[in-house]
């Protein structure tokens, strides 16, 4: 008895549910329309079996329910009610199936207008890849992959050449224009996924996978990686803007093709040098850091990390939050590095300083440190001496009171704040595993046994 | 389209299997009377040893038709085009000889322990589990000789497929050894002929199931 | 020649003989002595998924709060989880349990017909078990690849448990799969060759027919697990390329070439698939006779049941690559693989209704195994008709890796083959221990869980509408996300809590009725097969005493008019019927 009014009372809920929650299909931003008609159809036919089977069931068990006068009935089976239900039943799977079937005709096919673009994804981020004026891209290789060569172009092939690279998690797209994602990936399994476009695939290392859709209304979407890739799979993030047609083309122009990427002239230590006497203030001669300032050791910090964080104070990425004290110094200072190459040249001194490890000022329980450390291996490496393809920094041997002021920064939303830093908001979402300072600590002074000795 | 071919297999295979299972469509409630005739009908009648054995064949081809697929999913040049086809040593030959020669002495063992000729069936088995030490042996050689070649690395999936589909079908050949063995102690133990017959005849479908999964498996890395 | 196979014999002595305490309870050879060792183990490594599932949603619900939750050992917990469950606890308690303890006693043998194998089976099983809790303690711990163990992360750096965990747990697989195999072909003979006189197969109970289907899809499905494992284990110990391509590790070439990952999908979900209906079968056919006898009433459709029974089975083989839709794989295989999962809803409707309408006109009573078995109609509905969501391969591309998977499989493969487990342990356990659990208890324990576990899953759904990605260790901030998403995170957690202590509750039933439980006499439910027609309760060893019963009817003849009971056992025979004294006096006759 109970258990009808419950399943009656369960039929309701799930109804009020649905029509009462605040969780369906996100506003739909692409042509997949057709996508959610699909999804409807099969709601209705799946939703009013549900209700059906399910109401009939609790009508059965109160008007069936146990009498000690009464005896079943006796029905081996029925030929005809079965039969019945199988045709019924094999109706409403062809009404779901011969829709489907007919939209992902449309998906397999893409249209011939579609123009093609490539999202490159490794863990555990995005970058991507346009044609360029011949429209035809240029091989890539693992073999070719480095630090100077991310994308792993292929320097012999002159198709590469205009093609444009946007190292970074930010993919602008024209609006009304279909457009083809070839999907690759550097390492391991991904999944390139916008839930507003409808449309998801895998990113498969060593072949080249694709999905089209036209985007139909402006706006930021976020890409989200939807296949487990590794530890930091969660805050593998990118993100897909789209444009009015003269708008993306001002964003393609600001891009760099591969040929400006390879043809940089080289960089110059001795003009470094004395660029070098501006962050000497703070940092110190020898670039060994200085507590007080709130300047961290940079001897020995790898170079693509010093870039991209000296870009980020130059473009406001970074430094720009109130609360940051040290930020906004540094922010102003690099304003005065006007163009990549001083950027270039002065890195380049600072590689040439000599590397001693940092002072160790913070304590904690590195053993338990060591546990911790863990997951921030996937990205900094079991030494902590930082990987470029994951951008990582190193860590071992540098400024522990450093690492343990940004690791509040990024949890108090003081860096990593700004759409374009990627990286930072990744970090962001990782240091939410240490729970308090002592974790902080913990951590931090693990990374300190990893210090390299002099 | 390979995986779809393999499930049409065995969809085949799964529908044959239906087809043995006769009397599915008999109506259980309107069947008057208990009694041994239902069962004579409807139990195999074979020892349970047989039927676990077919049951056992029907796993390891299974088994084997999966490795078979995957070789020729992987063969496939859309997956990187790093396949280098391997020349197969060609004491390989010599291997199959011993293998159908030891299997040809399996199929004598079996017609003599059902004549219940001890003596001779004691000499037969000796003679099928030598030949197939010898071709395992062989294959060995095989193995080795590849190795001293150099040309068979394991980065090439050609040699590295070579390598483990023999290894695969040599552990079943050694798993068949056990078995023979056991029955060699039980003929020294004075088990007669007679009662070994089942034993004798599982022991001998197993090396011609054997051999054929060998030439199947010598056919399709020669041809590749 | 005449050859009399022990299962079968009439002389409980042919049987091995226990003497010590060693031989009876540890190594023992008896099938019941084997399926009570089968289901404790597996139930306890299924508690300790349960806990990991816990932590998962403490930290979903509460993503900064926790020091010993991090994404690594998170992803850990993610794959643990599943693949103790799914395997572990499922497959072997299913087979190896149910199906151990059933089979004889419902084709009326005295044992399997290899009980020596049936032993290995069990120890070969617990060490399978035991290499993959030894993973927990290995340096970098158990694998956190997921569940499916893709390659490449599931042996590449970034991955939990790179290294040695995923190591053991492709050997622990391998060790399982020859426990599996060994148990398996055990069954299968068993059914086909030892079943008493007068147990044609179409009398046999539906729950021999799912055990016995759902074996033969193992034989033949966990070697593609097999062959992936061997394949993979390889690529990480001697650098062979099968299924490794070219890649990046950690900013240097990792040093393979051209392996294909997509080839080891296709192993892994050609065994993947079927591995849901070797979980299914089982739990099909043992709700179907749970719901037939407490309903008083003959399963509706017997025939219709046994068809579907074989005819999902044999499709379950060609349905595999609706995992892959978004796979990457060759998109055209969409419309082959879309259509043969459509189809496969069909015999599994047809088995819904079936059983709706077995309650349809009956005499239902309410007992604590029926209510579980109503439970399970109504969550396999939700969970089969979320099916067709995803197996519709369009449908699938938003939904698919989002937590409208986690919850539709978790409504079909979780709770309702578990709702079965527990109606089928509230069914059968007076006949394995001859008590009965106490009702009071197994009530509440239905109620919580039932409804806990849908006020889990249900939601879940509509976060998969939304978007929200599986397998994350936070959702972090989104702008897709409202608010109420971490709202409805806390309150799926709070269900999850409530359903897992619950399930205490049940655990202490199980030890308390052991002793104070109700008695429960040879056949409590008065159901008619053959498992309640045993001499003694518990069954003795050999289960028949002196003669083995012989079989006059088919298992559900309940509530026949112009019948004096509402039940008639399936060894009684028919009114002028030569009686069982006269058949066995002319044993000439049997052949």
């Amino acid at each position: 008895m109970l258990i009808a009014v419950v399943l009656v009372l369960l039929v309701v809920g799930s109804i009020l549910f649905h029509f009462l929650s605040p969780w369906w299909l996100t506003p739909i931003a692409s042509n997949w329309v057709e996508v959610d008609n699909t999804i409807t159809i099969t709601f209705w036919v799946t939703g009013f079996v549900f209700v059906a089977v399910n109401l009939f069931l609790a009508y059965v068990c109160v008007r069936y329910r146990y009498r000690a006068d009464r005896k079943a009935h006796y029905q081996p089976e029925s030929k005809r009610l079965e039969w019945g239900l199988t045709w019924l039943t094999a109706i409403g799977v062809c009404a779901m199936l011969a829709p489907g079937l007919l939209v992902w005709g449309n998906f397999v096919n893409v249209p011939d207008e579609a123009h093609e673009i490539e999202a490159v994804a490794e863990q555990f981020r995005w970058s991507f890849r346009l044609p360029g004026e011949d429209e035809t891209f240029g091989k890539t290789d693992v073999s070719h992959m480095g630090v100077e060569n991310p994308f792993g172009m292929d320097p012999s092939d002159p198709y590469g050449a205009d093609d444009v690279l946007i190292n970074n998690g930010e993919l602008h797209l024209p609006l009304h224009e279909p457009v083809k994602v070839l999907l690759r990936s550097k390492d391991v399994l991904h999944n390139f996924a916008v839930p507003q476009m409808r449309v998801k695939m895998d990113m498969v290392p060593g072949m080249v996978t694709y999905l089209w859709f036209e985007p139909i209304r402006i706006g930021e979407f976020e890409i989200l990686c939807e296949e487990l890739c590794g530890i930091a799979h969660y805050a593998m993030r990118g993100r897909v803007v789209v444009d009015e047609a003269e708008d993306y083309q001002t964003w393609v122009d600001q891009q760099v093709t591969y040929e400006e990427t390879a043809n940089l002239p080289a960089a110059n230590p001795i003009v470094g040098q004395a660029l070098y006497g501006l962050c000497a203030a703070c940092h110190g001669p020898d670039g060994q850091g200085n507590q007080q300032l709130g300047s961290p050791k940079i001897s020995g910090q790898s170079a693509w990390y010093m870039q991209l964080q000296i870009n980020n104070f130059k473009q406001g990425i970074r430094g720009t939050q109130e609360g940051d004290v040290f930020g906004p110094q540094m922010a102003a200072m690099m304003a005065t590095l006007t163009d990549d190459n001083s950027v270039r040249n002065v890195i380049s001194h600072v590689q040439d300083l000599p590397d001693r490890p940092a002072p160790q000022t913070v304590e904690g329980d590195a053993e338990r440190g060591g546990w911790l450390y863990t997951t921030c291996a996937a990205c900094h490496g079991l030494d902590a001496m930082g990987i470029w393809q994951q951008k990582g920094p190193r860590l071992a041997g540098m400024s522990d009171w450093y690492m343990v002021s940004q690791l509040q920064h990024f949890k108090n939303g003081l860096r990593g704040y700004h759409p374009l830093d990627f990286g930072g908001d990744q970090m962001t979402q990782l240091s939410i595993m240490l729970t308090d300072d002592r974790d902080i600590r913990d951590v931090v002074s693990y990374i300190n046994t990893l210090a390299p000795s002099e | 389209m390979n995986p779809i071919t393999l499930a049409i297999a065995l969809l085949c295979s799964v529908v044959v299997w239906g087809l043995i299972v006769r009397h599915l469509t008999a109506m259980p409630w309107e069947e008057a009377g208990g009694g041994s005739h239902l069962r004579d009908i409807q139990t195999v009648d074979l020892p349970a040893a047989k039927v676990a054995f077919y049951a056992l064949l029907g796993v390891i081809t299974s088994l084997f038709l999966l490795f078979f697929t995957a070789y020729n999913m992987r063969m496939n040049p859309s997956h990187g085009g790093d396949w280098h086809s391997v020349a197969e040593p060609g004491l390989l030959w010599l291997n199959t000889g011993l293998l159908i020669l030891s299997s040809v002495a399996m199929q004598w063992a079996r017609a003599l322990a059902k004549r219940d000729n001890q003596q001779k069936l004691l000499l037969a088995l000796i003679f099928g589990g030598l030949l197939t030490l010898a071709f395992l042996t062989g294959q060995m050689v095989a193995w080795g000789q590849m190795q001293a070649s150099g040309q068979y690395s394991l980065s090439n999936p050609a040699s590295a497929f070579f390598y483990l589909l023999t290894a695969v079908h040599g552990f079943h050949l050694i798993g068949g050894l056990v078995v023979w063995g056991l029955t060699l102690k039980k003929i020294k133990g004075g088990a007669s002929a007679q009662s070994l017959q089942l034993t004798v005849e599982l022991c001998s479908v197993y090396w011609h199931y054997l051999l054929v999964v060998w030439l199947m498996l010598f056919a399709i890395l020669v041809s590749t | 020649m005449v050859y009399t196979p022990i299962a079968d014999s009439d002389d409980p002595h042919a049987l091995h003989d226990p003497q010590s305490f060693i031989s009876k309870y540890v190594w023992s050879q008896d099938h019941k002595v084997i399926a009570i060792q089968y289901a404790l183990t597996a139930l306890s490594v299924g508690l300790l998924a349960l806990v990991l599932s816990g932590m998962m949603r403490l930290q979903l619900a509460f993503p900064e709060s926790f020091t010993f939750i991090n994404p690594s050992n998170y992803l850990q917990f993610v794959t643990m989880h599943g693949m103790i469950m799914v395997i572990y606890l499922l497959t072997a308690l299913f087979l190896g349990g149910f199906g151990n303890y059933l089979i004889p006693l419902m084709c009326g043998t005295r044992d399997m017909v290899f009980p020596y194998l049936n032993m290995l089976s069990y120890w070969v099983y617990l060490l399978s078990v035991l290499i993959l809790l030894a993973s927990f303690f290995v340096p970098g711990g158990a694998t956190g690849a997921g569940w499916t163990l893709y390659p490449p992360q599931a042996i590449m750096p970034g991955t939990p448990g790179a290294d040695y965990g995923i190591l053991l747990m492709l050997i622990s697989l391998g060790v399982f799969i020859i426990a599996f195999t060994m148990g398996g072909l055990n069954y299968v003979t068993t059914v086909l060759q030892a079943r008493c006189k007068g147990m044609s197969m179409m009398r046999m109970p539906l729950t021999v027919w799912g055990i016995f289907t759902a074996t033969i899809l193992g034989l033949l499905a966990f070697p593609a697990l097999l062959v992936s494992a061997i394949m993979m284990t390889l690529d990480k110990t001697l650098g062979t390329s099968f299924f490794m391509p070219a890649v990046l590790s950690m900013g240097a070439d990792a040093g393979y070439t051209g392996g294909s990952p997509i080839l080891f999908q296709h192993l892994f979900w050609f065994f993947g698939h079927p591995e849901v209906y070797i979980v299914a079968l089982p739990a099909f056919g043992m709700v179907s006779d749970v719901l037939s006898v407490h309903a008083r009433k003959a399963i509706f459709g017997y025939r219709m049941m046994v068809w579907a029974i074989v005819a999902i089975g044999a499709l379950s083989f060609v349905v595999w690559a609706h995992h892959m839709y978004v796979s990457g794989m060759n998109p055209y295989f969409g419309f082959f693989f879309a259509t043969t999962t459509l189809i496969i809803a069909i015999p599994t409707a047809i088995k819904v209704y079936n059983w709706v309408l077995t309650l349809w006109r009956g005499n239902i009573r309410f007992t604590v195994p029926m209510l579980f078995a109503i439970g399970f109609i109504f969550t396999f509905t939700h969970g089969g008709l979320t099916g067709l969501f995803l197996g519709n391969v369009t449908v699938d591309l938003p939904l698919s890796d989002t937590y409208f998977v986690v919850g539709h499989f978790h409504m079909v493969m979780g709770v309702s083959p578990v709702l079965v487990l527990f109606a089928a342990i509230y069914h059968w356990f007076p006949k394995v221990t001859g008590r009965l659990l106490n009702t009071t208890m197994g009530k509440w324990h239905f109620w919580l869980t039932f409804l806990g576990t849908y006020s889990i899953y249900l939601p879940m759904h509509y976060l998969g509408f939304l978007g929200v990605p599986r397998r994350y260790f936070a959702n972090g901030t989104s702008d897709f996300m409202p608010d109420s998403v971490q709202t409805i995170n806390i309150s799926i957690t709070v269900a999850a809590l409530i359903v897992a202590v619950v399930q205490l509750l049940f655990l202490f039933n199980l030890f308390w009725s052991l002793k104070h439980g109700e008695k429960a006499g040879s056949n409590p439910w008065e159901a008619a097969s053959l498992e309640w027609q045993t001499p003694d309760t518990p069954p003795k060893h050999g289960n028949w005493g002196a003669e083995l019963p012989v079989c006059h009817r088919w298992a559900y003849d309940y509530s026949v008019p112009g019948h004096a009971t509402d039940f008639i056992p399936q060894n009684e025979p028919h009114n002028g019927e030569d009686s069982l004294e006269e058949m066995s006096a002319h044993p000439e006759e049997d052949h």
